[in-house]
């Protein structure tokens, strides 16, 4: 008999026995907030891009300091431009604004833009990994409109939507939706055969096998990235985790 | 009287490019409630192809099989499978694994309470209560297999399939799980069908044994009765007369009369 099978009785009496009171599932109890550990975190993933940079203005100080030199370095920068940077929030007309109202503005659009390629692009990788026949249809044109370059988008879109905010959503929206939809197909196509068999042996409609089964892709595509996933991840999570990871680190 | 589970003359061929494997030829087999068949066979002649087919998941060339008469074409929980590599969906914890089943099969006819309780009771029937928030990563082969059996127990089968459930795991392990598979034939009375490679598995568990021919186009060579009364105990089986000799019957079919031809191929 293995240790863990001769356990298996041990620790099954030890539990208490079941009443008829249901116990509800709740999830793992979140630890509580550990102060050190933030810190530690924080300083983990804080320290080392400070440290880059704090070396790429010395660089770029060092580089461009001489008398002939091409671009200002930073501290002519900093001279010229500070009381930009101090202030980011005022507001003194319609085109005369602080930069953080202009970062606020962009975030907007880039959280717009991906929101809509995301739920999008997770719809049509979804369908692309699971029907051949969409996929035969719809894979040549994705790879052409895939090539083409944001810059090329901009004059099309504005063109179209005659407005800067809808033309800068929509460029954001088409170039990150590919990236979905590639990804979210490929790890459709790639769920297990077994898994597939346990859906048709339940009888799984279109929805279930998409919120239940589906997630495979997350785990092999979470794994990758090294991150856990909570408990029933919903698919559309992985292709947001995933999507800005660049194919290096996908890989991994 | 019709039998339980009918499978009658089937064939089933493969096509790829134009390219026709027959993998089955003519393989007629009936079952009755609550009996344990177990088919063995050597590899690629077809066993995994002929569960598949009674599961539905693929469908025949020719022939039919019918389970209580009605005529099997797609897969069903009715059919409950155990795969060979156990096909626990990772991310679910043991008892969500079960609880997808369950509450997929009697939804609408268990209440939230009772489907708990249902699902308790069979990673209970395995011995697998106490690991019910685990994923499947983090336990042993052994117990994985379990909880894949408990799944499938969990949907009240008609015929509980099992396709070399033990295959890949220890000697000492396969012979737990051989004990607890016997237990829930004996307490629950399933009908149940199973593939494996192991002779002495065969005899042990099986009411029948169907022995297959080799491929291409295998069909089946013999069925051997096996005359041992339940309950079997394996440690006073290992002396016993008509043990040995349907061992050795099954034994003589492998390895003297269809021994594993490469040529075959
Ligand atoms: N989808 C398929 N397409 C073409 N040929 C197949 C397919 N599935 C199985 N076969 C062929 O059918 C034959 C039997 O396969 P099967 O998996 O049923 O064997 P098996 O008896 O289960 O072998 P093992 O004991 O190794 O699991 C093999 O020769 C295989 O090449
Ligand atoms: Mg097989």
């Amino acid at each position: 008999m293995t240790a863990t099978a001769r356990k298996a009785p041990i620790e099954a009496a030890a539990q208490p026995a079941p009443s008829g009171k249901v116990v509800p599932l709740g999830r793992a109890p979140v630890s509580r907030i550990d102060l050190g550990r933030i810190a530690a975190n924080l300083a983990r993933n804080v320290i080392p891009p400070l440290v880059v940079l704090a070396v790429l203005l010395a660089i770029w100080q060092v580089s461009c300091s001489g008398a002939g030199a091409p671009l200002p370095p930073p501290t002519q920068i900093w001279a010229d431009s500070s009381d930009l940077i101090a202030q980011p929030f005022f507001n003194n007309g319609p085109q005369d604004i602080g930069l953080a109202w202009r970062v606020l503005i962009s975030l907007e659009r880039v959280s717009i833009g991906f929101g809509l390629a995301a739920v999008v692009g997770v719809a049509i990788g979804a369908l692309i990994g699971q029907s051949i026949w969409a996929m035969r249809g719809l894979d040549p044109i994705f790879q052409i409109l895939r090539t083409v370059p944001p810059l090329a988008w901009l004059p099309l879109s504005l063109a179209a939507f005659q407005d800067s905010n809808p033309s800068a959503i929509f460029v954001i929206f088409i170039t990150s939706i590919w990236p979905v939809i590639i990804n979210t197909a490929v790890g459709v196509r790639n769920i297990p055969e077994d898994y597939r068999n346990v859906a048709r042996v339940l009888r799984l409609n279109q929805l279930e096998f998409f919120l239940r089964i589906m997630p495979s892709w997350n785990s092999s595509c979470a794994s990758c990235c090294r991150r856990r996933r909570p408990t029933s991840s919903p698919a559309c999570a992985s292709a947001w985790d995933c999507r800005g990871w660049p194919s290096w680190r996908r890989k991994c | 009287m019709s039998a339980y589970l009918k499978i009658d003359h089937i064939d089933k061929s493969f096509e790829r490019g134009g390219v026709v494997t027959d993998v089955l030829c003519d393989v007629t087999l009936t079952i009755d409630q609550g009996e344990f068949v177990s088919i063995i066979g050597h590899s690629g002649c077809g066993k995994s192809t002929l569960l598949n087919l009674i599961a539905g998941l693929t469908r025949v060339s020719a022939g039919a099989i019918l389970l209580e008469g009605r005529e099997v074409n797609d897969p069903g929980p009715e059919r409950a499978v155990v795969f060979q590599n156990h096909s626990l969906l990772p991310w679910l914890s043991v008892y969500d694994n079960v609880n997808l089943a369950v509450s997929k099969v009697f939804a609408g006819r268990k209440s939230r309470a009772e489907r708990h309780d249902w699902v308790m009771h069979n990673l209970d029937l395995v011995q697998m209560a106490h690991a019910r928030d685990k994923r499947p990563a983090e336990i042993s082969g052994g117990m994985k297999q379990r909880v894949g059996l408990a799944r499938a127990l969990s949907m009240e089968p008609k015929i509980l399939l099992l396709d070399e459930p033990f295959g890949a795991l220890d000697a000492l392990t396969r012979a737990h799980l051989q004990d607890a598979v016997m237990d829930i034939h004996a307490r629950l009375g399933n009908t149940m069908i199973m593939i494996t490679h192991d002779v002495d598995e065969a005899v042990l568990l099986s009411d029948r044994i169907v022995m297959m021919t080799n491929g291409p186009a295998a069909h089946i060579g013999e069925i051997l009765d096996v005359p041992i009364p339940r309950p079997r105990d394996r440690i006073a089986l290992a002396s016993d007369r008509s043990y040995l000799k349907c061992r050795q019957a099954v034994l003589k079919f492998l390895y003297e009369r269809h021994r594993f031809v490469e040529a075959a191929e």
